[in-house]
């Protein structure tokens, strides 16, 4: 539409709101603003990445004799710190992800989402600078846990495990915790879009996000059960665990066989795809929003 | 040149009507003032035209831009401020600023050097990097009204700017909002429930359950009551009433707490009254028509006792 436009009416300094596109600079500007924040409330960085810590510490040293790994016999087998690593990074994208879906309730209440929705701005770039703001955020937090968690080993935190990953490793991590990050943020938001309160999130997060998590093989295998097989080979999750502890666990008789990695790439990416692109197609349709 | 043009506009949220038949015009470089009690329909009509609510029946143009084919536009042509501020509190007062001229496509140089202007002109440039959070509500509404105006709007539309706001920063706001009608040429609407501050703007419009009652300069507005106004406190007002409306053949209203009472000669009246009725009121009041008057007039309520949200 914006080729059809003629030029506003002469008025004070119009050339200035020349209409520019201002999909590039909303993105990064909401993107930017979501960092921001998140560095300017300490709370949050404690509550997404202290709980979790707790939780892989606590877990790994309770369930330490317990945990056997299907398939695998007991020397050659993974500790559960170590089964329990990927399944906390995600644990970490997951809380960070909340974190910014529930600021995405708190910006409609307080205003700052009309200032937003009077300007100019394709509804997608909302969509892009909310969920890609949170998802570097969620990025940076899972990498610094995955790159520093393994050191617990040294205090007696955590059993003897790898920590010394290759480049290749890190980034291919980084690209699995990308993907990962972006598909759960883009799912909370599309709940935070239809929720009005955060207390009304709060029931979000645990009968669908909490669940979600648990099903994945993030904390156990699950193997034991057919019907919890079933759930968790549904679960769009699942993928992208398997995908991120395939890229830590250096050798793979280790692991099972099931998901086959090109089909943890395949689920992550196109989870995360289809999140996105609801979002887009959820706010552009809100009528109070319609461009 | 018009610069808001409002015709038979229609809004309904369900069964309730919100905007029946509102029709208006507003000349470039006017302040005009949408009066209303609250749930009268200033919202709603605030919302349509700063493109946040769609458009169901009738139709609305901004610098002469349809408000329905060409929200975007519009957009452009507009600076809004909301009742709440929208304002991100955790951001300084200049990333607010930036935030904005981001959403709007400036960046760079051009930025810095409108985000200065808009500062200047506010004078807000020494808060620069304080929290949005530590400031006043006067300057929060400062700030808002600044990060309006970063893309140089041509129509600044306002709901209910001076909520919250103690009598000094409401009286800066108007100086404000007097300087920026003769700086820079923009049309202000903006919507009140304040008697005080409908008076101070060019022109308004008076909406009542969503109908637009009468539209026109506060003093035209004011000659709808003819000549004097007179106000009667006290107790037994209703009888007091019925032997006014007996024996002087006077029309009162009771509006609230008080009796009414137009007339031409309003100062002849007044020591009538107060001779013949000494003792049966605390106290009597000769003024001019105020627009609370002539909103009494128009609907038979005070402003304030016509909510019905």
């Amino acid at each position: 539409m914006s080729s059809a436009d003629p030029p506003i009416i002469a008025g004070p300094n119009t050339d200035l709101a020349a209409p520019k596109s201002a999909l590039w600079t909303s993105i990064y500007t909401l993107a930017v603003r979501e960092v921001t924040r998140f560095l300017r409330q300490r709370s949050r960085l404690v509550g997404a990445i202290g709980q979790p810590l707790v939780f892989w510490i606590l877990f790994g040293a309770g369930l330490a004799g317990s945990f056997a790994m299907p398939g695998a016999d007991a020397e050659n087998g993974l500790s559960f710190q170590e089964y329990f690593l990927p399944g906390i990074a995600v644990l970490i994208v997951l809380f960070t992800s909340i974190f910014s879906s529930i600021s995405v309730i708190q910006d409609r209440n307080e205003g700052f989402m009309q200032g937003v929705l009077v300007a100019p701005v394709p509804r997608s770039s909302i969509v892009l600078g909310k969920v890609l703001g949170g998802t570097a955020l969620a990025l940076f937090q899972a990498m610094l846990f995955l790159l520093l968690a393994p050191l617990l080993q040294f205090v007696h935190l955590a059993p003897q495990m790898e920590f010394n990953y290759p480049v290749l490793v890190i980034l291919k991590a980084l690209f699995f915790l990308f993907w990962i990050s972006l598909g759960l943020t883009a799912l909370g938001y599309l709940f935070a879009w239809k929720i009005d309160s955060v207390q009304g999130y709060h029931g979000v997060m645990s009968i669908v996000l909490l669940p979600m998590w648990l099903l994945s093989g993030a904390f156990f295998p699950g193997s034991g059960s057919t019907w919890m097989t079933w759930v968790m080979r549904a679960n769009p999750l699942t993928y992208g665990v398997a995908g991120l502890r395939k890229t830590l666990v250096a050798d793979p008789q280790r692991l099972p066989e099931f998901p086959p990695e090109w089909l943890c790439y395949v689920v992550t990416i196109g989870f995360a795809l289809v999140c996105l692109f609801v979002d887009v197609w959820m706010t552009r349709r809100d009528p109070a929003v319609a461009s | 040149m018009t610069a808001v043009s409002v015709q038979e506009l229609e809004f309904r949220y369900g069964e309730r009507v919100a905007l029946n038949n509102v029709s208006f015009q507003i000349p470039s470089g006017e302040i005009f003032g949408v009066l209303g009690p609250n749930g009268g329909g200033k919202s709603t009509l605030f919302r349509v035209l700063s493109t946040l609510l769609p458009i169901q029946g009738g139709n609305a143009e901004v610098m002469g831009l349809d408000v329905k084919q060409r929200a975007d536009a519009v957009r452009r042509a507009i600076g809004v401020t909301f009742q709440s501020p929208s304002l991100d509190l955790k951001l300084t007062v200049i990333e607010n600023l930036k935030v904005q001229g981001h959403l709007y496509g400036l960046f760079g140089r051009t930025l810095r050097e409108r985000c200065g202007v808009v500062m200047e002109q506010l004078g807000i440039v020494d808060r620069a990097g304080d929290l949005a959070e530590r400031l006043s509500g006067g300057l929060k509404r400062r700030v808002e009204i600044a990060k309006c105006l970063l893309h140089s709007p041509q129509v600044l539309l306002m709901d209910e700017p001076s909520t919250g706001l103690d009598p000094g920063a409401r009286y800066d706001l108007w100086q404000i909002l007097f300087k920026l009608r003769k700086e820079s040429n923009v049309t202000i609407l903006i919507t009140t429930h304040l008697m005080e501050e409908a008076d101070l703007c060019d022109r308004l419009c008076i909406l009542d359950e969503g109908n637009l009652i009468a539209e026109g300069p506060p003093d035209e507005l004011r000659n709808l009551v003819g000549g004097d106004s007179l106000l009667i406190e006290g107790q037994n007002l209703p009888e007091l009433s019925k032997d006014l409306e007996a024996e002087l053949t006077l029309e009162v209203q009771q509006v609230g707490g008080s009796l009414r009472i137009e007339h031409q000669d309003g100062h002849q009246l007044l020591s009538q009254i107060a001779t013949r009725y000494a003792g049966r009121f605390t106290r009597l009041t000769l003024g001019k028509p105020s627009l609370e008057d002539v909103f009494i007039k128009l609907t038979g309520r005070t402003l304030d006792a016509g909510e019905t949200e």
